[in-house]
Protein backbone atom coordinates (compact mmCIF):
# COMPACT_ATOMS: atom_id res chain seq x y z
CA UNK A 1 0.00 0.00 0.00
CA UNK A 2 2.69 2.41 1.09
CA UNK A 3 5.10 1.74 -1.80
CA UNK A 4 2.21 1.84 -4.21
CA UNK A 5 1.36 5.23 -2.77
CA UNK A 6 4.92 6.48 -3.13
CA UNK A 7 5.09 5.26 -6.70
CA UNK A 8 1.82 6.94 -7.57
CA UNK A 9 3.03 10.15 -5.92
CA UNK A 10 6.27 9.95 -7.94
CA UNK A 11 4.40 9.47 -11.20
CA UNK A 12 2.08 12.32 -10.31
CA UNK A 13 5.11 14.50 -9.63
CA UNK A 14 6.67 13.57 -12.97
CA UNK A 15 3.47 14.26 -14.84
CA UNK A 16 2.93 17.58 -13.17
CA UNK A 17 6.46 18.93 -13.53
CA UNK A 18 7.17 17.22 -16.81
CA UNK A 19 9.29 20.07 -18.19
CA UNK A 20 11.91 20.08 -15.40
CA UNK A 21 11.81 16.28 -15.33
CA UNK A 22 12.51 16.20 -19.06
CA UNK A 23 15.38 18.64 -18.58
CA UNK A 24 16.83 16.40 -15.88
CA UNK A 25 16.41 13.38 -18.14
CA UNK A 26 18.21 15.11 -20.99
CA UNK A 27 21.02 16.15 -18.67
CA UNK A 28 21.43 12.59 -17.47
CA UNK A 29 21.31 11.36 -21.07
CA UNK A 30 23.95 13.77 -22.33
CA UNK A 31 26.37 13.31 -19.46
CA UNK A 32 26.01 9.55 -19.69
CA UNK A 33 26.79 9.65 -23.40
CA UNK A 34 29.85 11.81 -22.80
CA UNK A 35 31.00 9.51 -20.00
CA UNK A 36 30.31 6.46 -22.13
CA UNK A 37 32.55 7.82 -24.84
CA UNK A 38 35.17 9.07 -22.46
CA UNK A 39 35.66 5.97 -20.32
CA UNK A 40 36.98 3.80 -23.21
CA UNK A 41 39.12 6.68 -24.43
CA UNK A 42 40.73 7.08 -21.02
CA UNK A 43 41.32 3.36 -20.86
CA UNK A 44 42.79 3.18 -24.34
CA UNK A 45 45.11 6.08 -23.55
CA UNK A 46 46.34 4.67 -20.26
CA UNK A 47 46.62 1.27 -21.90
CA UNK A 48 48.84 2.70 -24.61
CA UNK A 49 50.85 4.62 -22.05
CA UNK A 50 51.39 1.46 -20.02
CA UNK A 51 52.37 -0.42 -23.12
CA UNK A 52 55.00 2.21 -23.84
CA UNK A 53 56.24 2.04 -20.28
CA UNK A 54 56.71 -1.70 -20.55
CA UNK A 55 59.45 -0.92 -23.05
CA UNK A 56 61.61 0.42 -20.26
CA UNK A 57 64.37 -2.16 -19.90
CA UNK A 58 67.86 -2.70 -18.49
CA UNK A 59 70.46 -4.43 -20.61
CA UNK A 60 73.02 -6.54 -18.82
CA UNK A 61 75.94 -7.31 -21.08
CA UNK A 62 77.74 -10.55 -20.47
CA UNK A 63 81.50 -10.89 -20.49
CA UNK A 64 82.85 -12.63 -23.56
CA UNK A 65 84.82 -14.91 -21.30
CA UNK A 66 81.85 -16.09 -19.23
CA UNK A 67 81.17 -19.81 -19.39
CA UNK A 68 77.73 -21.36 -19.87
CA UNK A 69 77.35 -22.14 -16.15
CA UNK A 70 78.37 -18.61 -15.22
CA UNK A 71 75.73 -17.31 -17.61
CA UNK A 72 73.09 -19.60 -16.11
CA UNK A 73 74.08 -18.46 -12.59
CA UNK A 74 73.85 -14.84 -13.68
CA UNK A 75 70.40 -15.44 -15.10
CA UNK A 76 69.07 -16.93 -11.86
CA UNK A 77 70.73 -14.14 -9.88
CA UNK A 78 69.01 -11.50 -12.01
CA UNK A 79 65.70 -13.28 -11.85
CA UNK A 80 65.91 -13.30 -8.05
CA UNK A 81 66.50 -9.55 -7.90
CA UNK A 82 63.58 -7.52 -6.56
CA UNK A 83 61.31 -5.75 -9.07
CA UNK A 84 62.36 -7.94 -11.99
CA UNK A 85 59.48 -9.10 -14.11
CA UNK A 86 61.20 -11.05 -16.85
CA UNK A 87 64.65 -11.75 -18.24
CA UNK A 88 65.30 -12.33 -21.91
CA UNK A 89 68.53 -13.79 -23.25
CA UNK A 90 69.89 -12.17 -26.39
CA UNK A 91 72.72 -14.09 -27.98
CA UNK A 92 75.51 -12.53 -29.99
CA UNK A 93 73.87 -13.54 -33.29
CA UNK A 94 70.52 -12.19 -32.21
CA UNK A 95 72.08 -8.92 -31.11
CA UNK A 96 73.69 -8.56 -34.52
CA UNK A 97 70.45 -9.40 -36.31
CA UNK A 98 68.56 -6.81 -34.28
CA UNK A 99 71.19 -4.16 -34.90
CA UNK A 100 71.03 -4.94 -38.60
CA UNK A 101 67.25 -4.63 -38.62
CA UNK A 102 67.48 -1.25 -37.00
CA UNK A 103 70.05 0.17 -39.33
CA UNK A 104 70.45 -2.00 -42.45
CA UNK A 105 72.65 0.47 -44.33
CA UNK A 106 75.41 0.49 -41.73
CA UNK A 107 75.69 -3.25 -41.97
CA UNK A 108 75.71 -3.55 -45.73
CA UNK A 109 79.46 -3.62 -45.64
CA UNK A 110 80.01 -3.21 -41.90
CA UNK A 111 79.80 -6.84 -40.94
CA UNK A 112 82.43 -7.76 -43.48
CA UNK A 113 84.58 -4.83 -42.45
CA UNK A 114 84.55 -5.92 -38.84
CA UNK A 115 85.25 -9.48 -39.71
CA UNK A 116 83.73 -10.88 -36.58
CA UNK A 117 80.61 -10.03 -34.56
CA UNK A 118 81.54 -7.30 -32.05
CA UNK A 119 78.29 -7.34 -30.13
CA UNK A 120 78.20 -9.06 -26.73
CA UNK A 121 75.46 -11.42 -25.57
CA UNK A 122 73.15 -9.85 -23.04
CA UNK A 123 70.19 -10.26 -20.75
CA UNK A 124 67.33 -7.85 -21.31
CA UNK A 125 65.63 -7.23 -17.94
CA UNK A 126 62.07 -5.92 -17.83
CA UNK A 127 61.17 -4.37 -14.47
CA UNK A 128 57.91 -4.96 -12.62
CA UNK A 129 57.47 -1.25 -11.96
CA UNK A 130 59.24 1.02 -14.45
CA UNK A 131 59.29 3.85 -11.91
CA UNK A 132 61.55 1.78 -9.65
CA UNK A 133 64.02 0.81 -12.30
CA UNK A 134 66.81 2.23 -10.14
CA UNK A 135 66.43 -0.61 -7.66
CA UNK A 136 67.35 -3.15 -10.28
CA UNK A 137 70.21 -1.10 -11.60
CA UNK A 138 71.77 -0.51 -8.18
CA UNK A 139 71.44 -4.18 -7.23
CA UNK A 140 73.29 -5.27 -10.35
CA UNK A 141 75.63 -2.36 -10.72
CA UNK A 142 76.21 -0.57 -7.43
CA UNK A 143 78.33 2.57 -7.86
CA UNK A 144 79.08 1.74 -11.49
CA UNK A 145 80.76 -1.56 -10.52
CA UNK A 146 79.16 -4.80 -11.77
CA UNK A 147 78.18 -6.88 -8.74
CA UNK A 148 78.35 -10.27 -10.42
CA UNK A 149 81.37 -11.85 -12.04
CA UNK A 150 79.89 -12.54 -15.46
CA UNK A 151 78.61 -8.99 -15.98
CA UNK A 152 80.56 -6.86 -18.36
CA UNK A 153 78.36 -3.79 -18.17
CA UNK A 154 74.86 -2.72 -17.06
CA UNK A 155 73.08 -0.18 -19.17
CA UNK A 156 69.66 1.30 -18.32
CA UNK A 157 69.50 3.78 -21.19
CA UNK A 158 68.78 6.47 -18.66
CA UNK A 159 67.73 9.19 -21.10
CA UNK A 160 65.19 7.09 -22.97
CA UNK A 161 63.79 5.76 -19.76
CA UNK A 162 63.35 9.20 -18.26
CA UNK A 163 61.64 10.47 -21.38
CA UNK A 164 59.26 7.55 -21.55
CA UNK A 165 58.42 7.76 -17.89
CA UNK A 166 57.75 11.48 -17.83
CA UNK A 167 55.76 11.52 -21.08
CA UNK A 168 53.54 8.61 -20.21
CA UNK A 169 53.17 9.86 -16.65
CA UNK A 170 51.92 13.19 -17.96
CA UNK A 171 49.45 11.51 -20.29
CA UNK A 172 48.10 9.34 -17.52
CA UNK A 173 47.80 12.24 -15.09
CA UNK A 174 46.04 14.37 -17.69
CA UNK A 175 43.47 11.76 -18.59
CA UNK A 176 42.86 10.97 -14.94
CA UNK A 177 42.39 14.67 -14.21
CA UNK A 178 40.00 15.03 -17.13
CA UNK A 179 38.03 11.99 -16.01
CA UNK A 180 37.65 13.39 -12.50
CA UNK A 181 36.61 16.78 -13.85
CA UNK A 182 34.07 15.19 -16.14
CA UNK A 183 32.54 13.10 -13.39
CA UNK A 184 32.34 16.08 -11.03
CA UNK A 185 30.83 18.25 -13.75
CA UNK A 186 28.26 15.57 -14.58
CA UNK A 187 27.19 15.19 -10.97
CA UNK A 188 26.98 18.95 -10.47
CA UNK A 189 24.96 19.38 -13.66
CA UNK A 190 22.51 16.63 -12.84
CA UNK A 191 22.14 17.75 -9.23
CA UNK A 192 21.49 21.30 -10.37
CA UNK A 193 18.81 20.33 -12.85
CA UNK A 194 17.10 18.21 -10.22
CA UNK A 195 17.33 21.09 -7.79
CA UNK A 196 15.32 23.22 -10.17
CA UNK A 197 12.56 20.67 -10.36
CA UNK A 198 12.51 20.22 -6.58
CA UNK A 199 12.71 23.95 -6.00
CA UNK A 200 9.55 24.45 -8.03
CA UNK A 201 7.73 22.35 -5.47
CA UNK A 202 9.22 23.64 -2.24
CA UNK A 203 5.95 25.24 -1.15
CA UNK A 204 4.29 21.89 -1.36
CA UNK A 205 6.98 20.32 0.74
CA UNK A 206 6.42 22.98 3.35
CA UNK A 207 2.69 22.22 3.45
CA UNK A 208 3.37 18.51 3.72
CA UNK A 209 5.58 19.13 6.72
CA UNK A 210 2.87 21.22 8.35
CA UNK A 211 0.32 18.43 8.19
CA UNK A 212 2.78 16.11 9.90
CA UNK A 213 4.48 14.18 7.11
CA UNK A 214 7.79 12.65 8.14
CA UNK A 215 10.84 13.54 6.09
CA UNK A 216 11.01 10.15 4.44
CA UNK A 217 7.32 10.21 3.63
CA UNK A 218 8.01 13.35 1.61
CA UNK A 219 11.36 12.21 0.31
CA UNK A 220 10.54 8.78 -1.10
CA UNK A 221 8.40 10.00 -4.00
CA UNK A 222 11.19 12.40 -4.97
CA UNK A 223 13.79 9.66 -4.77
CA UNK A 224 11.61 7.36 -6.88
CA UNK A 225 11.20 10.18 -9.38
CA UNK A 226 14.99 10.45 -9.46
CA UNK A 227 15.33 6.73 -10.04
CA UNK A 228 12.85 6.83 -12.92
CA UNK A 229 14.54 9.83 -14.53
CA UNK A 230 17.99 8.29 -14.05
CA UNK A 231 16.84 4.96 -15.43
CA UNK A 232 15.35 6.36 -18.61
CA UNK A 233 18.18 8.87 -19.12
CA UNK A 234 20.72 6.09 -18.73
CA UNK A 235 18.74 3.71 -20.92
CA UNK A 236 18.51 6.20 -23.79
CA UNK A 237 22.21 7.00 -23.44
CA UNK A 238 23.13 3.32 -23.57
CA UNK A 239 20.94 2.76 -26.61
CA UNK A 240 22.53 5.73 -28.34
CA UNK A 241 26.03 4.49 -27.49
CA UNK A 242 25.12 1.01 -28.70
CA UNK A 243 23.93 2.33 -32.03
CA UNK A 244 27.03 4.48 -32.50
CA UNK A 245 29.27 1.58 -31.51
CA UNK A 246 27.78 -0.95 -33.91
CA UNK A 247 27.43 1.41 -36.86
CA UNK A 248 30.62 3.47 -36.64
CA UNK A 249 33.19 2.17 -34.20
CA UNK A 250 33.09 -1.57 -34.83
CA UNK A 251 33.66 -1.38 -38.60
CA UNK A 252 36.55 1.04 -38.07
CA UNK A 253 38.23 -0.80 -35.25
CA UNK A 254 39.90 -3.19 -37.70
CA UNK A 255 41.86 -0.32 -39.09
CA UNK A 256 42.57 1.78 -36.04
CA UNK A 257 44.53 0.24 -33.24
CA UNK A 258 43.35 2.72 -30.64
CA UNK A 259 39.70 1.81 -31.21
CA UNK A 260 40.48 -1.85 -30.89
CA UNK A 261 42.63 -1.36 -27.81
CA UNK A 262 42.34 -4.67 -26.03
CA UNK A 263 42.08 -3.57 -22.43
CA UNK A 264 39.12 -1.19 -22.80
CA UNK A 265 35.96 -1.90 -20.88
CA UNK A 266 33.51 -4.43 -22.31
CA UNK A 267 30.33 -2.89 -23.62
CA UNK A 268 28.00 -4.86 -21.30
CA UNK A 269 30.06 -3.79 -18.29
CA UNK A 270 30.02 -0.20 -19.53
CA UNK A 271 26.22 -0.41 -19.77
CA UNK A 272 25.94 -1.65 -16.19
CA UNK A 273 28.32 1.02 -14.88
CA UNK A 274 26.53 3.83 -16.70
CA UNK A 275 23.04 2.73 -15.67
CA UNK A 276 24.12 2.35 -12.08
CA UNK A 277 25.81 5.77 -12.06
CA UNK A 278 22.80 7.50 -13.67
CA UNK A 279 20.29 6.02 -11.28
CA UNK A 280 22.39 6.60 -8.19
CA UNK A 281 23.31 10.18 -8.99
CA UNK A 282 19.77 11.05 -9.97
CA UNK A 283 18.15 9.43 -6.94
CA UNK A 284 20.69 10.82 -4.49
CA UNK A 285 20.41 14.22 -6.14
CA UNK A 286 16.66 14.32 -5.58
CA UNK A 287 16.91 13.07 -2.04
CA UNK A 288 19.69 15.38 -0.99
CA UNK A 289 18.45 18.59 -2.57
CA UNK A 290 15.20 18.13 -0.68
CA UNK A 291 17.02 18.36 2.61
CA UNK A 292 17.07 22.13 2.48
CA UNK A 293 13.33 22.36 2.21
CA UNK A 294 12.66 19.74 4.84
CA UNK A 295 14.05 21.91 7.61
CA UNK A 296 10.78 23.42 8.71
CA UNK B 1 -9.94 2.43 12.70
CA UNK B 2 -10.30 1.85 16.40
CA UNK B 3 -6.70 0.74 16.51
CA UNK B 4 -5.48 3.84 14.73
CA UNK B 5 -7.44 5.97 17.12
CA UNK B 6 -6.09 4.43 20.29
CA UNK B 7 -2.64 4.75 18.84
CA UNK B 8 -3.06 8.41 18.33
CA UNK B 9 -4.40 8.93 21.82
CA UNK B 10 -1.68 6.69 23.17
CA UNK B 11 1.00 8.84 21.61
CA UNK B 12 -0.34 11.73 23.63
CA UNK B 13 -0.71 10.47 27.17
CA UNK B 14 -4.24 10.86 28.39
CA UNK B 15 -4.15 14.02 30.37
CA UNK B 16 -6.11 14.69 33.49
CA UNK B 17 -8.47 17.61 33.14
CA UNK B 18 -6.36 19.96 35.20
CA UNK B 19 -3.33 19.70 32.90
CA UNK B 20 -3.61 22.53 30.40
CA UNK B 21 -3.56 21.57 26.72
CA UNK B 22 -1.30 24.52 26.02
CA UNK B 23 1.00 26.19 28.46
CA UNK B 24 3.44 29.03 27.89
CA UNK B 25 5.82 29.46 30.79
CA UNK B 26 7.67 32.75 30.65
CA UNK B 27 8.35 32.34 26.95
CA UNK B 28 10.59 34.75 25.08
CA UNK B 29 11.38 34.50 21.40
CA UNK B 30 14.08 36.65 19.91
CA UNK B 31 14.69 36.22 16.20
CA UNK B 32 18.22 35.96 14.87
CA UNK B 33 18.07 39.54 13.68
CA UNK B 34 17.53 40.63 17.28
CA UNK B 35 13.85 41.59 17.02
CA UNK B 36 11.84 40.42 20.00
CA UNK B 37 8.64 38.69 18.91
CA UNK B 38 7.37 37.37 22.22
CA UNK B 39 8.48 38.55 25.62
CA UNK B 40 7.98 36.74 28.91
CA UNK B 41 4.61 35.38 27.86
CA UNK B 42 2.83 33.01 30.23
CA UNK B 43 -0.58 31.50 29.64
CA UNK B 44 -2.52 28.33 30.25
CA UNK B 45 -5.22 27.11 27.94
CA UNK B 46 -7.38 24.28 29.18
CA UNK B 47 -8.98 21.43 27.36
CA UNK B 48 -11.90 22.36 25.15
CA UNK B 49 -11.33 26.09 25.40
CA UNK B 50 -11.85 28.53 22.55
CA UNK B 51 -9.27 31.29 22.72
CA UNK B 52 -8.65 34.35 20.59
CA UNK B 53 -5.13 35.69 20.37
CA UNK B 54 -5.57 39.30 19.37
CA UNK B 55 -3.40 42.29 18.75
CA UNK B 56 -2.02 44.39 15.91
CA UNK B 57 0.24 42.92 13.27
CA UNK B 58 3.69 42.16 14.54
CA UNK B 59 2.55 41.67 18.12
CA UNK B 60 3.70 38.06 18.20
CA UNK B 61 0.49 36.15 17.46
CA UNK B 62 1.93 34.18 14.56
CA UNK B 63 5.11 33.53 16.50
CA UNK B 64 3.02 31.94 19.27
CA UNK B 65 1.34 29.67 16.71
CA UNK B 66 4.68 28.72 15.19
CA UNK B 67 6.14 28.02 18.62
CA UNK B 68 3.27 25.64 19.28
CA UNK B 69 4.01 23.76 16.04
CA UNK B 70 7.67 23.59 16.99
CA UNK B 71 8.48 25.42 13.81
CA UNK B 72 10.46 27.72 16.07
CA UNK B 73 12.20 27.16 19.36
CA UNK B 74 11.70 29.67 22.18
CA UNK B 75 14.82 31.61 23.15
CA UNK B 76 13.84 31.31 26.79
CA UNK B 77 11.04 29.67 28.73
CA UNK B 78 9.05 26.58 27.90
CA UNK B 79 6.10 25.79 25.69
CA UNK B 80 4.18 22.66 26.69
CA UNK B 81 1.39 20.82 24.99
CA UNK B 82 -0.70 18.49 27.11
CA UNK B 83 1.85 18.76 29.88
CA UNK B 84 4.72 17.78 27.64
CA UNK B 85 7.47 20.36 27.15
CA UNK B 86 8.14 20.80 23.44
CA UNK B 87 11.86 21.12 24.08
CA UNK B 88 11.78 17.43 24.99
CA UNK B 89 10.29 16.47 21.64
CA UNK B 90 13.18 15.39 19.39
CA UNK B 91 13.26 16.64 15.82
CA UNK B 92 12.37 13.26 14.45
CA UNK B 93 9.15 13.22 16.50
CA UNK B 94 7.99 16.65 15.37
CA UNK B 95 5.87 15.22 12.53
CA UNK B 96 4.01 13.08 15.08
CA UNK B 97 3.45 16.13 17.25
CA UNK B 98 1.97 17.96 14.29
CA UNK B 99 -0.44 15.16 13.54
CA UNK B 100 -2.11 16.02 16.82
CA UNK B 101 -2.43 19.68 15.87
CA UNK B 102 -4.70 20.90 13.12
CA UNK B 103 -3.62 24.15 11.49
CA UNK B 104 -5.48 26.70 9.39
CA UNK B 105 -3.66 29.57 7.75
CA UNK B 106 -4.62 32.90 6.27
CA UNK B 107 -3.31 31.82 2.88
CA UNK B 108 -4.91 28.33 3.13
CA UNK B 109 -1.67 26.51 2.22
CA UNK B 110 -3.39 23.93 0.07
CA UNK B 111 -1.47 21.70 -2.32
CA UNK B 112 -2.20 23.50 -5.58
CA UNK B 113 -2.02 20.52 -7.90
CA UNK B 114 -4.29 18.23 -5.95
CA UNK B 115 -8.04 18.15 -5.91
CA UNK B 116 -10.04 19.08 -2.83
CA UNK B 117 -10.43 15.39 -2.10
CA UNK B 118 -6.70 14.67 -2.42
CA UNK B 119 -5.76 17.65 -0.30
CA UNK B 120 -7.81 16.37 2.59
CA UNK B 121 -6.79 12.77 1.93
CA UNK B 122 -3.11 13.72 2.11
CA UNK B 123 -3.19 14.37 5.84
CA UNK B 124 -4.69 10.91 6.30
CA UNK B 125 -2.15 9.29 3.98
CA UNK B 126 0.56 10.89 6.06
CA UNK B 127 -0.51 8.98 9.15
CA UNK B 128 -0.75 5.77 7.16
CA UNK B 129 -4.53 5.50 7.13
CA UNK B 130 -5.88 2.75 4.90
CA UNK B 131 -7.46 3.63 1.60
CA UNK B 132 -10.78 2.33 2.75
CA UNK B 133 -10.78 4.62 5.76
CA UNK B 134 -9.74 7.54 3.60
CA UNK B 135 -12.61 6.90 1.24
CA UNK B 136 -14.97 6.90 4.16
CA UNK B 137 -13.64 9.87 6.11
CA UNK B 138 -12.84 12.42 3.43
CA UNK B 139 -16.34 12.73 1.94
CA UNK B 140 -17.72 12.88 5.48
CA UNK B 141 -15.60 15.79 6.53
CA UNK B 142 -16.14 17.58 3.23
CA UNK B 143 -19.88 17.25 3.73
CA UNK B 144 -19.43 18.78 7.18
CA UNK B 145 -17.72 21.85 5.72
CA UNK B 146 -20.25 22.04 2.91
CA UNK B 147 -18.07 21.14 -0.04
CA UNK B 148 -19.47 17.77 -1.00
CA UNK B 149 -20.13 18.98 -4.54
CA UNK B 150 -16.56 20.16 -5.15
CA UNK B 151 -14.60 17.02 -4.35
CA UNK B 152 -12.79 16.97 -7.66
CA UNK B 153 -12.13 20.64 -8.14
CA UNK B 154 -8.65 22.07 -7.81
CA UNK B 155 -7.98 24.80 -5.25
CA UNK B 156 -7.64 27.52 -7.89
CA UNK B 157 -11.16 26.77 -9.06
CA UNK B 158 -12.59 27.62 -5.64
CA UNK B 159 -13.41 30.90 -3.95
CA UNK B 160 -11.33 32.03 -0.99
CA UNK B 161 -14.00 30.95 1.47
CA UNK B 162 -14.23 27.53 -0.10
CA UNK B 163 -10.47 27.11 -0.05
CA UNK B 164 -10.45 27.98 3.63
CA UNK B 165 -13.15 25.38 4.19
CA UNK B 166 -10.93 22.79 2.56
CA UNK B 167 -8.11 23.87 4.81
CA UNK B 168 -10.36 23.53 7.89
CA UNK B 169 -11.48 20.11 6.69
CA UNK B 170 -7.87 19.04 6.27
CA UNK B 171 -6.98 20.32 9.73
CA UNK B 172 -9.85 18.49 11.35
CA UNK B 173 -10.07 15.23 9.43
CA UNK B 174 -7.77 13.52 11.95
CA UNK B 175 -9.82 14.88 14.84
CA UNK B 176 -6.78 16.44 16.50
CA UNK B 177 -7.14 17.52 20.13
CA UNK B 178 -5.79 20.98 19.28
CA UNK B 179 -6.67 23.28 16.40
CA UNK B 180 -4.60 26.37 15.62
CA UNK B 181 -5.83 29.02 13.24
CA UNK B 182 -3.59 31.87 12.13
CA UNK B 183 -5.76 34.69 10.76
CA UNK B 184 -8.25 32.22 9.28
CA UNK B 185 -10.52 35.02 8.08
CA UNK B 186 -7.80 37.47 7.10
CA UNK B 187 -8.48 37.21 3.38
CA UNK B 188 -12.23 36.78 3.53
CA UNK B 189 -15.22 39.06 3.46
CA UNK B 190 -17.29 39.37 6.67
CA UNK B 191 -20.07 37.08 5.52
CA UNK B 192 -17.68 34.28 4.53
CA UNK B 193 -15.71 34.87 7.71
CA UNK B 194 -18.76 34.14 9.79
CA UNK B 195 -19.17 30.85 7.97
CA UNK B 196 -15.59 29.87 8.71
CA UNK B 197 -15.77 30.91 12.36
CA UNK B 198 -18.99 28.98 12.68
CA UNK B 199 -17.19 25.95 11.37
CA UNK B 200 -14.31 26.40 13.79
CA UNK B 201 -16.72 26.91 16.63
CA UNK B 202 -18.47 23.72 15.68
CA UNK B 203 -15.16 21.90 15.85
CA UNK B 204 -14.59 23.42 19.28
CA UNK B 205 -17.94 22.05 20.40
CA UNK B 206 -16.71 18.53 19.73
CA UNK B 207 -14.16 19.05 22.51
CA UNK B 208 -11.23 20.26 20.47
CA UNK B 209 -9.20 23.06 21.97
CA UNK B 210 -9.10 25.96 19.52
CA UNK B 211 -6.70 28.87 19.39
CA UNK B 212 -7.45 31.55 16.81
CA UNK B 213 -5.01 34.33 16.15
CA UNK B 214 -6.85 37.22 14.56
CA UNK B 215 -7.23 40.93 14.28
CA UNK B 216 -10.81 40.64 13.14
CA UNK B 217 -12.29 42.89 15.81
CA UNK B 218 -15.92 42.36 14.89
CA UNK B 219 -15.61 38.63 15.02
CA UNK B 220 -14.01 38.67 18.45
CA UNK B 221 -16.61 41.06 19.78
CA UNK B 222 -19.45 38.93 18.50
CA UNK B 223 -18.12 35.62 19.73
CA UNK B 224 -17.41 36.69 23.29
CA UNK B 225 -14.89 34.01 24.09
CA UNK B 226 -11.67 34.11 26.01
CA UNK B 227 -9.37 36.79 24.62
CA UNK B 228 -5.64 37.03 25.12
CA UNK B 229 -4.25 40.29 23.86
CA UNK B 230 -0.65 40.66 22.83
CA UNK B 231 1.12 43.93 22.37
CA UNK B 232 4.72 44.12 21.27
CA UNK B 233 5.22 40.55 22.35
CA UNK B 234 3.75 40.90 25.83
CA UNK B 235 0.45 39.54 27.05
CA UNK B 236 -1.41 42.64 28.17
CA UNK B 237 -4.86 41.18 28.74
CA UNK B 238 -6.46 37.81 29.35
CA UNK B 239 -10.24 37.87 29.72
CA UNK B 240 -12.56 34.94 29.93
CA UNK B 241 -15.24 36.45 27.75
CA UNK B 242 -13.76 39.48 26.22
CA UNK B 243 -14.04 41.96 23.45
CA UNK B 244 -11.32 42.77 20.98
CA UNK B 245 -10.86 45.92 23.07
CA UNK B 246 -12.48 46.23 26.47
CA UNK B 247 -15.45 48.57 26.67
CA UNK B 248 -14.40 52.13 26.80
CA UNK B 249 -16.27 55.34 26.98
CA UNK B 250 -16.00 57.76 24.12
CA UNK B 251 -13.74 59.87 26.30
CA UNK B 252 -11.35 57.05 26.91
CA UNK B 253 -11.50 56.24 23.23
CA UNK B 254 -10.53 59.75 22.26
CA UNK B 255 -7.70 59.87 24.77
CA UNK B 256 -6.34 56.60 23.55
CA UNK B 257 -6.61 57.57 19.93
CA UNK B 258 -4.87 60.88 20.54
CA UNK B 259 -2.19 59.09 22.48
CA UNK B 260 -1.69 56.66 19.66
CA UNK B 261 -1.58 59.41 17.06
CA UNK B 262 0.83 61.39 19.18
CA UNK B 263 -1.46 64.38 19.68
CA UNK B 264 -1.38 66.01 23.12
CA UNK B 265 -4.24 65.47 25.57
CA UNK B 266 -5.20 69.15 25.52
CA UNK B 267 -7.91 68.71 22.88
CA UNK B 268 -11.61 68.72 23.70
CA UNK B 269 -12.44 65.63 25.64
CA UNK B 270 -16.04 65.86 24.40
Amino acid sequence: MRWGFFLREALRGLRRSSAPALAALLTVLLTAVVLGVFIPIVQATTGTANEVRSRVVVDVYIKESASATEQADLRTAIEKTANVKSVEYISKQEALARARDKNPKAFEEGAELLGSNPLPASFRVTPEDPDKLDQVVTRLNAGGEPQLAAIDEVRDREEDTDKILSATGLVKALTAGLAVLLVVASIALIANTIRLSVFARRREVEVMKLVGATNWFIRWPFVIEGIIVGFFGGLLAVLLLGVVKTTFVDPLSDRFALLAAPDTIDFPLLVVVLMFACITVSALGSGITLRRFLRV
Amino acid sequence: MAVANTERVGARPKTPLDVPVVEFNDVTKVYDGGSVAVQSASMRIGRGEFVFLVGPTGCGKSTCIRLLMKELEPSRGEVSIAGRPLSEVPRSRVPYLRRNIGVVFQDYKLLPHRTVYDNVAYSLQVIGESRKEIRRKVPDILRLVGLSTKLHNFPNELSGGEQQRVSVARAFVNHPPLLLADEPTGNLDPETSIGIMQLIYRINRTGTTVIVATHDKEMVDKMRRRVIELREGRIVRDELSGLYRPDESTTEFAVRLRGELGIGAEGHPN
